[in-house]
């Protein structure tokens, strides 16, 4: 006779079922974490440069960067109007209907174009003037739209702010260095000061149109190498 | 009546909108790789060009007089809307081609080329029939630009290049050669 003890069964316990995994609500303004934010600004500067990268924005790219401070103020009026447009275009993103977002965004970019517009033209006239036409021409520079159809329009104003900040910053580096460098060797100066001395023989070639199309090639060839130069060490050490 | 022919010649070839005055990048870098695209988007290019022409001479003349400040806003506007004409058009009567050119079509819309017509048209206080003038001269320019730099593109995809210059690189070279050679038009016209 062998009584065999059940052993005590336990109720099983009840779990209530995982919350579903709700799809992570549009970003909250004010809570960002701060990492994210730094990357955010970080990637337009390197990563996804706009000019040396996804090549957005050519024209004030090249017609602008023949001396290196329009290519400053170019840079620093685009990203005005990157971090406006991308601040506004993320705080009206739930009210904008989706057929006419495209023209919803320009025109919150020609607004801000046209702030800069008048702007520069009041506190820097004789840069204005050199710049001439190519200050409105920024409402059709792709970096803008692109950015508020793929960034702006889809988080909170915080990271928009940050974006535009970095895309910005990114895209006056760029330009910086490419009037830099035209600047260089098409006068010989830098920012206007005599830099290569007196027995200097400018390149004229720099600073006309094709100079620019010739610098920025220079500049895409010089990522690609470095781009390649690190494949092959990742390669060697693999 | 010279006058109106030097303003085309000037457009299409001295001051070439896309190779002198870089207006116009993204379609002369985006839609170059194939001639047959290229010379297409020229001509939808130069129809938007000459629509253009006329609405910001109409919208200089009676509406922007009074207020200024309101040009840019306003020419991109009309311009969005005749591009959104143009596709709908393009896209009742040539569907063939409105299926060739794909995204660039609406593209046209942040072509810098179309904002810096009007915008130049009006700096330059042209005329109605110098700005249609103009315009055509900026369109034939741009197409001789994108089917130039597409030959040369199609040429070079054969060819055996370094790994650095292979993507985006070499064709801004081209592109810089190209540029140089119409240079040599600088000059033209100020004796």
């Amino acid at each position: 006779m062998s009584t065999t003890v059940a052993p005590p069964r336990t109720a099983p316990v009840y779990e209530p079922p995982a919350p579903p995994a709700t799809p992570a609500p549009d970003f909250i303004p004010g809570s960002p974490p701060p990492a994210p934010l730094w990357a955010d600004t970080w990637r337009g500067i390197s990563k996804e440069n706009p000019v040396l990268v996804q090549m957005l924005g050519m024209c004030p790219t090249m017609a602008v960067t023949n001396v290196m401070a329009n290519g400053i103020a170019m840079g620093l009026a685009t990203t005005f109007v990157l971090v406006g447009s991308g601040l506004f275009v993320s705080l009206f993103r739930k009210y904008i209907a989706h057929e006419v977002r495209i023209t919803s965004y320009i025109l919150i970019i020609a607004t801000f174009v046209t702030l800069a517009d008048l702007l520069l033209a009041a506190s820097f006239p004789e840069i204005s003037k050199a710049l001439g036409p190519f200050i409105p021409l920024i409402v059709a520079n792709c970096l803008l739209l692109g950015r508020a159809e793929a960034f702006a329009a889809k988080v909170g104003p915080v990271r928009a702010l940050a974006d535009g900040l970095g895309m910005g910053l990114g895209f006056t580096l760029s330009l910086s260095a490419m009037s830099a460098i035209r600047e260089l060797l098409g006068r010989g100066s830098l920012l206007g000061f005599d830099v290569m001395g007196p027995h200097w023989e400018p390149w004229v070639f720099m600073v006309l149109p094709p100079g620019g199309f010739f610098t920025l090639g220079l500049l895409l060839m010089t990522v690609a190498w470095v781009a390649e130069l690190r494949r092959r060490r990742r390669e060697a050490v693999a | 009546m010279s006058n109106l022919a030097w303003i085309f010649v000037s457009t299409l070839v001295v001051n070439n909108f896309t190779l002198v005055m870089f207006l116009g990048l993204c379609s002369f870098f985006g839609v170059t790789a194939k001639i047959g695209t290229a010379w297409r988007l020229g001509l939808a290019n130069t129809f938007v060009l000459i629509i253009t022409a006329f609405s910001a001479w109409v919208l200089n003349t009676f509406v922007l007089v009074r207020t200024p400040y309101l040009r840019t806003i306003a020419f991109i506007v009309v311009i969005a809307s005749a591009v959104q004409i143009v596709e709908m058009a393009v896209k009742k009567y040539f569907p063939v081609l409105f299926r060739q050119l794909g995204i660039y079509l609406p593209l046209i819309t942040t072509n810098c080329a179309i904002l810096g017509l009007a915008l130049f048209q009006t700096s330059r206080h042209y005329t109605l029939s110098e700005g249609l003038v103009f315009a055509l001269g900026a369109g034939f320019g741009l197409t001789l630009a994108l089917s130039l730099l597409a030959s040369i593109r199609e040429r070079m995809e054969v060819a055996d290049v370094p790994v650095v210059a292979r993507r985006m690189g070499l064709v801004l070279v081209a592109a810089s050669c190209l540029s140089l050679a119409f240079m040599g038009f600088a000059g033209m016209g100020s004796q």
